[in-house]
C-alpha cells in the first residue's frame, strides 16, 4: 500500500515536471522582433559624413504595447548605425516619478544630448529643464513637454493630422463611388487620452468638409479584445456602413476579426499608426481595410539622427540654417495599396 | 444551510390547495429568495431589451436582426460568463479572485507563441488551460497553505501574471494563425453559435457541481463557516486550493475563446474582467463574504452587463454614461437585495387586513 502511494506519487511528480518541461519550451518566440526603421550614414549627404565623437542618451517608458516596443528598438538601431555615436539609454520604470530618478542618473552623466519620450509630457517638463540648464540639449519626443525651455528640439507626431488624413481619405472615396450621404463609424482608442480626442476632433473636421458625420463612435482600450467587442457592437449598431477608422491597427486585428465574424464587406476600413501586418494587408487587398493612415515610431530614429546633430553642432544639410529647426511635427502618411510597397520598411 | 442554497423554484412546488397564501408564502420562504432575485433580474434584462425596441424601432422592427443581437450579446457575454462561474465558486467558498484578467491574458499569450501554435489547436487549448489551472492553484496554494489574504495572494498573481505574459510575448500582439481556434468564434452549431454552447455547458456544470454534488456543498460549507466545516470533517484547505484551481480553469477556457474572437492574445487582454466577474457575480445574489450564491444568478448579472454595452452602442452613446450607469446597476442590484421580498408581501397581507 505504502508502495503503491509512493509510485503513485513518484508518477504524477514526474508527469507534473514533464508537463512543465513542454510548457516552458513553449514559451519560445523564434520570430524575433521587426526589423528597425534607421536610416544609415549613406551617400554623399553631408550629414551622413562622420563628426565629432558623442554620447546620446535615451529615455522611453517600458514598452506595454508594439508601438512603444518599436519606439525602443528603432532609438537603439539608428544610433548603432552611426559610427560616430556612443548610445546611453535608461529604463524609464513604471511611471512618470521613476523616470525623472532615471533622468537624474542620466543627467549626472552628461551625455551630449538626451533623447527623451516621457510618461507625461507635463510632469517631466521639469526634468528636461534641469538637463537643459545643465548644458544638455533636449530632443523631446512625441509627448510635449510645457515649456519651450525644456527642450532644444521637439519631435512629434500629428494626432489631429491622422484624423485629418483618415478623414480625407473617406472624403475621396465616397466621391469617387458617389456616395451622398455614408454612414461612418469610429472605433476610437482609450476616450480618456488626450491624443484619442485630438484624432477624432481632426476626424470630425476632415469630414465635416463635405457636409459628413460620424454615425457612431465606440471607444475601445488599444488591446485586440476590446477592438472586437467594440467593433461587434458597433456592426450591430449600424446594419449597412459605408466607412470604418479604427485609430490603432493593433487593437485593429480585433477590429477585423469582429468583422470577419459578422459577415461584413459592404464598407472600407481606414486602419491607423500603420503597423507592418497593416500594411501587408493592405497590399494584399483582401480585407475591407483599404489604408491605413501613420503615426510611425520611426521618430525616435530621427530624433536621434537630430540629437547627433545637435550635439555635433550642425544643421540640416538640405536647409539653409546653419542648425536643427526647433519644432518637427511629422505628416501623417495615408497608406494604401498603391503605395504600401514603400511603407513596408516603415511598419511595426 | 442546505435550505438556503437552492435555487431552483420547481424543487419545491407550490401546493395546490389555497393558492394565494402558498405563492406568499413560495415569496417569502428563505428557500426561494434566489429565485425572486434572479426573476428580478429577468425584469431588468426584459426592461433593457424594451428600452432598446422603443429607442431604436428600425432595428427591433427586423425579426433577423433581433435573433443576430441575441446571439451577439451572448456571444459577448461568453468569455466573461465562463470566468464569472469560476469567480462565483471562489467567493462562494470564502475567497476572491482578482487575477482572473490577468490568468486570461497569461494563459492567452502562453497558447499563442509560436511554439505553442506549432503544436495545432490541440497543443493550444492544452496550453491554456494548463496555465490556467496551473496559476489558479498557485493562488489556491499562496491562500490555502501561505495562509495569505485572498486579496493580497491573487493581487500578487494579477500583477506577476501580466508581467509574465508581457515578457513571454515580448509586449508584441500574437496572432492566432490556427484557423481551428479563429473558428471556434464563427462556427455554430444547430443554429447557435459554440461560444454560447460552450458557455451553457459551463454553466450546466457550475450548476450541478454546486448544487448536486458534495464538492458544492463543501464549498457552501467552507464559505459560511471554515471553523464549522474544519470541525464537520471537511478538509478546508484542499477545498480552498481546489476552487483556486477551478476559476483557473475557467480562465484558461475563457482565454482560448477570447483568442478565437479576437483571433489573437497580447499581454493586455481582458483588462478588469476581474472586476466585471466580481460585479456580476455579487448583482447575481453571491454573498461577498462566502457562503451563499447561484450560478444561473453570476449568469443573469453577465447578461445583464452585455446588454447594457450593446444598448448604448446601437444607441451611439459614450462610453462614460455607459459606466456611469454600470456603477449604478451594481449599486441598485445590490440594494434591492438588501431589500427583502418577505417584508413587502407581509406589509401587503397587513394593510389588506385592517
Amino acid at each position: 500500500m505504502i508502495q503503491d502511494n509512493s509510485r503513485r506519487r513518484l508518477l504524477f511528480g514526474g508527469a507534473v515536471l514533464g508537463a512543465g518541461a513542454l510548457l516552458t519550451a513553449c514559451t519560445s518566440n523564434e520570430a524575433g522582433p521587426t526589423t528597425a526603421q534607421t536610416k544609415g550614414p549613406e551617400g554623399d549627404n553631408a550629414n551622413a559624413a562622420a563628426g565629432k565623437a558623442v554620447t546620446i542618451g535615451f529615455s522611453a517608458p517600458a514598452a506595454d504595447h508594439g508601438w512603444m516596443a518599436a519606439i525602443t528598438n528603432n532609438a537603439k538601431a539608428q544610433a548603432g548605425a552611426y559610427p560616430d555615436v556612443t548610445f546611453t539609454s535608461v529604463e524609464a520604470g513604471a511611471d512618470a516619478a521613476a523616470q525623472r530618478a532615471a533622468l537624474d542618473t542620466l543627467i549626472s552623466q552628461k551625455p551630449d544630448a538626451i533623447v527623451m519620450l516621457p510618461h507625461d509630457g507635463k510632469e517631466l517638463t521639469a526634468s528636461g529643464l534641469k538637463a537643459m540648464q545643465a548644458g544638455i540639449p533636449v530632443i523631446n519626443l512625441d509627448r510635449s513637454f510645457t515649456q519651450a525651455l525644456a527642450y532644444r528640439v521637439m519631435i512629434k507626431g500629428d494626432n489631429y493630422g491622422m484624423g485629418v488624413s483618415a478623414g480625407n481619405f473617406v472624403v475621396a472615396q465616397m466621391k469617387a463611388k458617389g456616395v451622398t450621404n455614408p454612414v461612418i463609424g469610429e472605433i476610437a482608442g482609450i476616450d480618456s487620452l488626450e491624443l484619442t480626442q485630438e484624432r477624432s476632433q481632426g476626424f470630425k473636421d476632415a469630414l465635416a468638409t463635405a457636409g459628413f458625420t460620424v454615425a457612431n463612435r465606440r471607444a475601445a482600450e488599444f488591446t485586440v479584445d476590446s477592438g472586437q467587442r467594440e467593433a461587434t457592437n458597433l456592426l450591430q449598431a449600424l446594419p449597412k456602413m459605408d466607412a470604418l477608422w479604427n485609430h490603432d491597427d493593433d487593437q485593429g486585428i480585433g477590429v477585423l476579426a469582429a468583422i470577419k465574424q459578422a459577415n461584413r464587406t459592404e464598407f472600407i476600413m481606414i486602419g491607423g499608426a500603420g503597423s507592418k501586418a497593416a500594411i501587408e494587408s493592405i497590399q494584399k487587398d483582401d480585407t475591407v481595410l483599404k489604408a491605413t493612415v501613420t503615426y510611425s515610431p520611426s521618430m525616435a530614429s530621427s530624433a536621434i539622427s537630430l540629437a547627433r546633430l545637435v550635439a555635433q553642432g550642425r544643421g540640416l544639410s538640405d536647409l539653409v540654417e546653419l542648425s536643427v529647426p526647433k519644432d518637427i511635427t511629422l505628416s501623417s502618411e495615408t497608406i494604401t495599396k498603391e503605395n504600401a510597397a514603400n511603407y513596408l520598411q516603415l511598419g511595426f | 444551510m442546505k435550505a438556503t442554497t437552492t435555487a431552483d423554484p420547481g424543487a419545491h412546488p407550490v401546493a395546490k390547495t389555497d393558492g394565494g397564501a402558498s405563492l406568499r408564502r413560495w415569496w417569502t420562504s428563505e428557500s426561494n429568495e434566489f429565485a425572486g432575485r434572479n426573476l428580478g433580474l429577468l425584469g431588468v434584462l426584459v426592461v433593457l431589451v424594451i428600452i432598446g425596441a422603443v429607442t431604436r424601432p428600425d432595428l427591433y422592427g427586423d425579426p433577423e436582426w433581433v435573433r443576430n443581437n441575441v446571439f451577439t450579446i451572448l456571444q459577448q457575454a461568453s468569455a466573461i460568463g465562463v470566468v464569472t462561474v469560476g469567480m462565483t465558486f471562489v467567493i462562494i467558498g470564502g475567497g476572491i479572485d482578482l487575477s482572473v484578467g490577468a490568468i486570461m491574458a497569461l494563459a492567452g499569450v502562453w497558447a499563442t507563441t509560436l511554439a505553442t501554435q506549432s503544436y495545432g489547436p490541440g497543443g493550444m487549448i492544452f496550453t491554456a488551460i494548463v496555465v490556467g489551472i496551473g496559476a489558479g492553484l498557485v493562488n489556491g496554494l499562496l491562500v490555502s497553505y501561505g495562509r495569505l489574504v485572498p486579496f493580497i495572494a491573487t493581487l500578487a498573481m494579477m500583477v506577476a501574471a501580466r508581467g509574465l505574459a508581457a515578457s513571454i510575448s515580448g509586449k508584441q500582439t500574437q496572432i492566432s494563425q490556427s484557423a481551428v481556434i479563429n473558428d471556434i468564434a464563427t462556427t455554430k452549431i444547430l443554429g447557435v453559435p459554440l461560444l454560447i454552447v460552450i458557455l451553457a455547458l459551463v454553466v450546466a456544470a457550475g450548476w450541478v457541481l454546486l448544487n448536486r454534488t458534495t464538492f458544492g456543498r463543501r464549498t457552501i460549507a467552507v464559505g459560511g463557516n471554515p471553523e464549522a466545516a474544519r470541525l464537520a470533517g471537511i478538509n478546508v484547505r484542499v477545498q480552498t486550493l481546489l476552487l483556486y484551481g477551478l476559476s483557473g480553469l475557467c480562465c484558461g477556457i475563457g482565454a482560448i475563446m477570447l483568442t478565437a474572437q479576437a483571433n489573437s492574445a497580447q499581454a493586455a487582454m481582458a483588462n478588469l474582467y476581474e472586476l466585471d466577474a466580481i460585479a456580476a457575480a455579487i448583482i447575481g445574489g453571491t454573498l461577498l463574504s462566502g457562503g451563499r450564491g447561484t450560478i444561473i444568478g453570476a449568469l443573469f448579472g453577465v447578461l445583464v452587463f452585455s446588454t447594457i454595452t450593446n444598448l448604448f452602442a446601437i444607441n451611439g452613446l459614450s462610453t462614460e454614461s455607459q459606466n456611469m450607469i454600470k456603477g449604478g446597476i451594481i449599486v441598485a442590484a445590490v440594494l434591492i437585495q438588501q431589500f427583502r421580498f418577505g417584508s413587502l408581501t407581509k406589509l401587503f397581507s397587513r394593510t389588506a387586513k385592517p
